[in-house]
């Protein structure tokens, strides 16, 4: 494997990973924070005629998986793109 | 009252429904076959992965469907229903393991590009004997999960068409058969495209239609939020004493949200027949977009059932509280209660509820005498439950009753409860045929087999799987119900730490990973089966009683983890023996790496470009 090869495969990776740990965060925050952990206090709040945790435990949670599994279909594009992969 | 009468009034409550639902199901079943037959296939990489050419799109609906089973058409609005704000498990844990499948397995395991889960298992840890384990593992938790898709399909088959239940699978059981054995893969992804349209548009329409009757919106997504019905439900639901809808763990402890919203995510992503799934798009990018398409077509339906199954836990309260009971249809015998005709307080028909009982899902006990049902907790036999009671299963068949749609939408969800079920049935088969012929007999007793002889072997395999669902589904065993939700457990303890870990560590190895597999499932399964001993095996009591279980009494938490959440701690067991192991022997060889460096990046990546 010659060197540029070798690089170019381990900052890819890199930036697969970087990508992947940002968007798992999010999925944390919002699913296991916001629908589970801190529902009680999130309640406090409302959206439209309910408490915000309980929306977001039934809905909203749903929502941002949907973006985040988006988001990551659309970055990995660039990064593949950034990296000559996309041909 | 004489046997005449009796007979007259039940052909009065004839379902109006049968006609339109004989339609639907001929006309659905006839589309099926037919697609099934268009698309068979000649040579085994169509029959296993439908020859890696499905467009993105197309297998994402094909995921959605595969995915979404009878137990998510049919049994989830209802679980959802009566577990209130806690029902967030299922939504969270079901949809939520699909970003972890989607992030961290699929993509890498389509540049593997071989067929099967066990295949990237034995090759990744070099061992035959991880492979035939893993192949194991695929059939015990495929086989577990066909047999309820086939008792959902009896069920529907048994109260829409009055067919009996075992005439109902045996149905079920030749479709999913001919469009499986025929097609194979390639069959299974194209029915199942249509059929996420079906169970869709099944599902979407009567909750459309209950949401603008109940609330000021027809989208249920808005009415669940936007409107009276969460307070109203929430009042009603206290003063009849029962806990809060909207209130969190009412029915679980925060921990045991937590574990088994984990354990159903981990599980997902662990379920081999929705992996398998990935298998057959063109590329890793086409994989990519796959899960973008599957999870956006499951959001659908997952965001429209909590709502549904909140207006139809107020429905059901408006038609049943305070209904009196007009006249006894059939008396009742020894082992079932009276058949009663009920007469709503809101002056709806309440035919329905004549016909439910008639299942034997809707059971209907005056205890005090007074010809007035009570939903007040405990007014029930026993001091239990209350005087109706109702199968959780009846929630979404039955809504559209309740809410007094016409016929054809009825009939409609019939077809799509069948669709559910058939699409899963058929991608859980095609894994135990994958698994029983690729994994297992091509590989260890006919190596040299030529390309019929292994299109030969895994319709065989298909064939046989089809008969043991189709027997489970007959004659179910007591713990089938048990199983299919503990499967997720199981998964989750064996197959997930070893996929993940076998993509995003290179340092594990073969007796790391075959120690963590091993000790995540024989943990999870012990718990599970110590829990629900009663159930299984059984025993008068549980052996591990509910006051016993893990953490119970410690650290001030009141309840211990419940079986359904063990497999989060069996997940972490894994993680930690598989990782403490690899540690303490030798690093995999050089070609292992290789092969994980593969999965890692495309074959021609370059240096990044300069910005």
């Amino acid at each position: 494997m010659n060197q540029s090869l070798k690089t170019g495969k381990s900052s890819y990776w890199k930036a697969n990973l970087r990508l992947v740990s940002i968007l798992l965060a999010i999925w944390f925050l919002v699913a296991i924070g916001g629908g589970i952990l801190y529902v009680d206090q999130l309640n406090a709040f409302r959206i439209g005629k309910v408490g915000l945790g309980f929306w977001i435990a039934q809905q909203g949670s749903i929502f941002t998986f949907v973006i985040l599994v988006l988001v990551y279909a659309l970055l990995m594009d660039r990064i593949d793109k950034n990296h000559g992969a996309d041909k | 009252m004489s046997v005449d009468l009796i007979s007259i009034d039940l052909l009065a409550v004839a379902d109006p429904a049968s006609y339109w639902t004989f339609g639907f199901v001929i006309l659905t079943f006839a589309l099926y076959l037919y697609i099934g037959w268009r698309s068979r296939v000649k040579d085994s990489k169509g029959f296993y992965v439908a020859g890696q050419g499905v467009p993105a799109i197309a297998n994402g609906a094909a995921t959605a469907a595969d995915w979404m089973s009878a137990a998510s058409f049919i049994s989830m609005a209802g679980l959802i229903s009566f577990a209130g704000s806690d029902g967030s498990v299922y939504l969270m844990g079901w949809t939520g393991g699909y970003v972890l499948l989607a992030l961290l397995l699929a993509p890498y395991l389509r540049k593997f590009g071989h067929y099967t889960v066990p295949d990237f298992i034995g090759a990744r840890y070099y061992s035959e004997t991880a492979r035939i384990v893993a192949a194991i593992c695929a059939i015990f938790v495929s086989i577990t999960y066909v047999a309820g898709q086939m008792k959902g399909v009896g069920v529907v088959f048994s109260r829409f068409l009055e067919v009996p239940l075992y005439g109902g699978v045996i149905i079920g059981m030749f479709i999913v058969g001919f469009f499986a054995v025929v097609g194979g893969m390639k069959g299974i992804t194209w029915t199942q495209v249509v059929q996420y349209f079906v169970l869709i548009l099944a599902f979407l329409i009567p909750a459309f239609a209950i949401s603008s009757m109940l609330t000021d919106s027809a989208i249920p997504q808005v009415g669940f939020a936007c409107s009276d019905v969460p307070a109203k439900l929430d009042a009603v639901l206290m003063e009849l004493g029962h806990n809060s809808y909207t209130e969190p763990f009412g029915k679980f402890s925060k921990l045991n949200v937590f574990c088994i919203t984990a354990a159903l995510m981990f599980g997902t992503a662990g379920l081999p027949h929705v992996i398998v799934r990935f298998y057959t798009v063109k590329d890793v990018r086409a994989a990519r977009y796959s899960a973008v398409w599957a999870i956006l077509f499951i959001a659908i339906l997952y965001t429209t059932a909590p709502a549904m199954g909140m207006f139809a836990r107020y429905n059901l309260i408006q038609s049943l509280h305070n209904a009196t009971i007009d006249r006894v249809v059939e008396e009742a015998t020894e082992n079932s209660p009276a058949i009663l005709q009920l007469k709503s307080p809101n002056d709806s028909s309440m035919d329905w509820a004549l016909r439910w009982q008639k299942t034997g899902m809707l059971k209907i006990n005056d205890v005090n005498g007074d010809g007035v049902l009570s939903l007040v907790a405990g007014s029930g036999p026993g001091g239990k439950d209350s005087e109706v009671i109702i199968d959780r299963d009846i929630i979404v068949l039955s809504t559209p009753e309740v809410a007094g749609l016409p016929p054809w939408v009825i009939a409609l969800v019939a077809a799509g409860g069948l669709a559910a079920a058939l699409s899963t049935a058929a991608g859980l088969l095609l894994v135990i045929s994958s698994s029983l012929a690729h994994d297992l007999y091509i590989r260890f007793v006919m190596p040299d087999a030529t390309e019929s002889e292994k299109l030969l072997v895994g319709r065989i395999a298909i064939v046989f799987g089809i008969l043991v669902a189709g027997y489970f589904g007959i004659f179910p065993p007591g713990f089938v119900g048990e199983v299919v939700a503990f499967a997720f457990g199981l998964a989750a303890a064996s197959f997930f730490p070893a996929i993940f870990l076998g993509i995003f560590s290179k340092r594990t190895n073969r007796a790391g990973a075959v120690s963590g597999m091993i000790v995540g499932l024989l943990f999870t399964f012990t718990y599970i089966v110590l829990c629900t001993s009663d159930k299984i095996l059984g025993d008068e009591t549980p052996m591990l009683a509910p006051e016993n279980y893990l953490l119970a009494g410690m650290f001030g938490l009141k309840e211990g983890i419940n079986p359904q959440g063990i497999g989060t701690v069996g997940m972490v067991l894994n993680f930690i023996v598989t990782l403490t192991v690899s540690c303490f022997t030798s690093p995999p060889p050089a070609d292992v790496i290789e092969l994980v460096d593969s999965v890692r990046q495309p074959d021609n990546c370059g240096e990044p470009k300069k910005h």
